[in-house]
């Protein structure tokens, strides 16, 4: 299960650094969005990964440490998924006023000059 | 019962949290009713934080209040901490808060609807952020802090300030998970968010867990560095601030203090002597790191075409000479390093609200203004907004503001006699003279001298050309039109900086005792982690009672 959670989140940030470092509003915001995943799934994971384990202490289960899930990173997961979602709204609010105001999706609110090689359409 | 005093330390944050929400139930276009609230709650903030400054002054200990919130003891339960330097920042904040919103009431609050809310929010952000004891809160209220900046910087509209922010939006997103990342390594090596608790827990690390802490503390300083500015971090700063409004900028002149302030707090409490094998980590890092940051400053600063821009570069020069500062790690350093942080902080406000008034008639950004005005506006009339309904005009407006900039120049400068002079003093003083008296003066102490005396130097070159480009311009422009209600908070934020000048001994006193009780973290770890709940205390007076 570690590997596969660790292949998890660096497929996530590596796709999210990417994208964040492109030239397209959309492209940015996309990769933002993908590295806030893979960052949650790693606080996730700093709390330990066990398998059908409740947070909560029940009555009759061991008192024992190991047979429980972390509950802090649970908590800090969903602090971090209600700021991210709200930072995320208030990134396409402006990329959609950047739009609207310089008439590009261009990071730089203007296209490059056509001499540089770029594979992308201009926007029309 | 806890004493009152106790929970003033709350109200720094929950003032501005109601006031911003009861703003919000308002009708919009009662613009009056909203503008009072956020005067009445800015003052009273700035008064709470005088008097959380009057206790810690004279409070004995390293610490003068915790507060426990949901009444846990610290590591369990949340904690804010009030000691020297918190108190300080948090007094530091209130007093731009108020210089802006005072600025602002001339007319840039009726730029946008929400400008109320959010600038409580902001205030409450960065307060926060000052206060609080706990990492992850600490994270709560940066974001609080970033999104409220998101929304100042936008404030007012059009095209530069969206691409501004859209630059800034991102850098900001981008650290904050840095931030997550880094508190989620500490957290899984510790086991603790407690900043107090965390220090405690580290010089038993070993082996690969302290590497691991450190990759963790690397990353979250990467986060607060991005936010201090520092090269190469700091690329999208002087363009985000010379697009702001200037009230907006001149509030977010504290905002890279927030950085350097985190920076500070938790390099000397986590990584002080006690810390084992990891004592000093990362001190080179932000030596070198804020050294290249001044030279990078100084270099822009006498590269910008824009006073704006130049500001901004001020704002790096400053930023830069405080984590250089941080980075030598010697107790005499910092304490003439906060007093530089007072002085610039007040200096640099007050230049970004000054250059409003100087530039006013000549720049474009009066159109604009009036544009979102439509748009967004109350829907009662505006008054009219141009230069000539701007107020009375104050007899030989152009001669007060030229004097402000003067004395700008001077304070930033560091020349004297005003108190940017002082700092600059000190700081050098302290350079030459290790408190160690037997080590030698090192290679990057001498760097350090160095460069922040040439960046004085470009600093004084890049005012002076800029002033003579604005205040000797061609007779055709028609003088500025000043309202005293906007030249009052650069009055006043230049006469603070004329008295830190005038008795610095004082508040030297009170910052060194800071940087002291920064330097020998012990005592502030045992205060928050002995903080009693309130009931438990109660309890357990009752029981020796019987």
């Amino acid at each position: 299960m570690e590997l596969l959670i660790a292949t998890a989140i660096g497929g996530l940030v590596g796709s999210g650094v990417w994208l964040l470092l492109r030239q397209r509003t959309f492209q940015v915001i996309i990769g933002l969005s993908l590295i806030s995943y893979g960052v949650n799934l790693f606080i996730f994971s700093m709390g330990g990964l066990r398998v059908a384990a409740a947070p909560l202490l029940a009555d009759g289960a061991p008192g024992d440490l190991a047979a429980y899930a972390d509950p802090l990173p649970q908590a800090l997961v969903l602090t971090a998924i209600v700021i991210g979602f709200a930072m995320t709204a208030l990134l396409l609010v402006v990329l959609l006023a950047a739009r609207g105001l310089s008439g590009t999706d261009h990071v730089d609110g203007r296209e490059r000059r056509p001499r540089d090689d770029d594979e992308e359409e201009p926007p029309a | 019962m806890i004493a009152w005093t106790q929970h003033l330390l709350i109200a720094p944050i929950l003032l501005p949290l109601v006031t911003a929400a009861s703003m919000l139930l308002i009708d919009a276009a009662r613009q009056r009713v909203i503008a009072m609230l956020n005067v009445a709650s800015t003052v009273t903030l700035l008064l709470i934080a005088v008097a959380l400054l009057r206790l810690a002054w004279q409070s004995e200990s390293a610490v003068s209040g915790v507060y426990l919130l949901g009444n846990w003891p610290a590591p369990f339960g949340i904690v804010l901490v009030a000691d020297r330097l918190s108190t300080l920042m948090v007094a530091l904040a209130g007093l731009l808060g108020v210089a802006s919103l005072s600025f602002a009431l001339a007319r840039w609050h009726r730029a946008g609807v929400y400008f109320h809310p959010i600038f409580q929010i902001q205030l409450m952000g960065v307060n926060g952020a000052f206060l609080t004891g706990d990492l992850f809160n600490l994270f709560v209220f940066f974001e609080l802090m970033l999104a409220a900046s998101y929304g100042l910087l936008l404030h007012g509209s059009g095209a530069a300030r969206v691409k501004a922010g859209l630059h800034y939006i991102t850098i900001g997103l981008t650290a904050s998970m840095l931030f997550l990342i880094g508190v989620s390594l500490l957290y899984s090596v510790t086991g603790t968010l407690n900043m107090a608790d965390m220090a405690e827990r580290i010089a038993s690390l070993e082996g690969d867990d302290r590497v691991l802490l450190e990759v963790g503390a690397a990353v979250l300083g990467v986060a607060f560095l991005v936010k201090a500015g520092m090269w190469p971090l700091n690329l999208w700063l002087p363009g985000a601030y010379a697009a702001a409004a200037a009230p907006s900028a001149a509030l977010f002149a504290i905002l890279t203090k927030v950085g350097v302030y985190v920076v500070l707090r938790l390099s000397l409490l986590l990584f002080g002597d006690g810390a084992g094998a990891s004592a000093g980590f990362g001190a080179d890092w932000l030596l070198i790191g804020g050294l290249l940051t001044i030279a990078f400053g100084a270099i822009g600063a006498l590269g910008s075409q824009d006073v704006r821009r130049l500001a901004g570069h001020c704002v790096l020069i400053s930023s830069g000479t405080l984590l250089a500062a941080i980075g030598i790690g010697d107790a005499r350093v910092t304490g003439a390093a906060l007093f530089y942080l007072v002085s610039s902080t007040l200096a640099i406000s007050a230049f970004f609200l000054l250059i409003e008034l100087a530039e006013r008639g000549r720049v474009p950004g009066a159109d604009v203004l009036a544009v979102t005005m439509e748009a967004f506006g109350p829907r009662e009339a505006p008054p009219s907004l141009d230069d000539e309904g701007a107020g009375i005009a104050i007899p030989a407006a152009l001669a007060a503001v030229g004097i402000a900039f003067v004395l700008c120049a001077l304070l930033l400068a560091g020349l004297p006699p005003v108190s940017g002079f002082i700092g600059k003093f000190a700081l050098l003083s302290a350079l030459v003279n290790p408190s160690d008296p037997s080590a030698a003066v090192s290679v990057g102490r001498w760097a350090m001298l160095a460069l922040v005396i040439l960046s004085g130097l470009a600093v004084v070159v890049a005012m002076a050309r800029a002033g003579i480009r604005t205040f000797w311009a061609p007779p055709e422009r028609t003088p500025p039109r000043v309202r005293v209600i906007e030249f009052t908070p650069v009055a006043v934020l230049l006469a603070l900086c004329a008295a830190l000048a005038a008795r610095p001994a004082p508040v030297f006193d009170y910052l060194q005792t800071a940087a002291d009780a920064l330097h020998a973290p012990d005592d502030y770890r045992e205060q928050v982690l002995a903080a009693l709940p309130a009931e438990r205390r109660a309890l357990g007076s009752g029981e020796s009672a019987r």
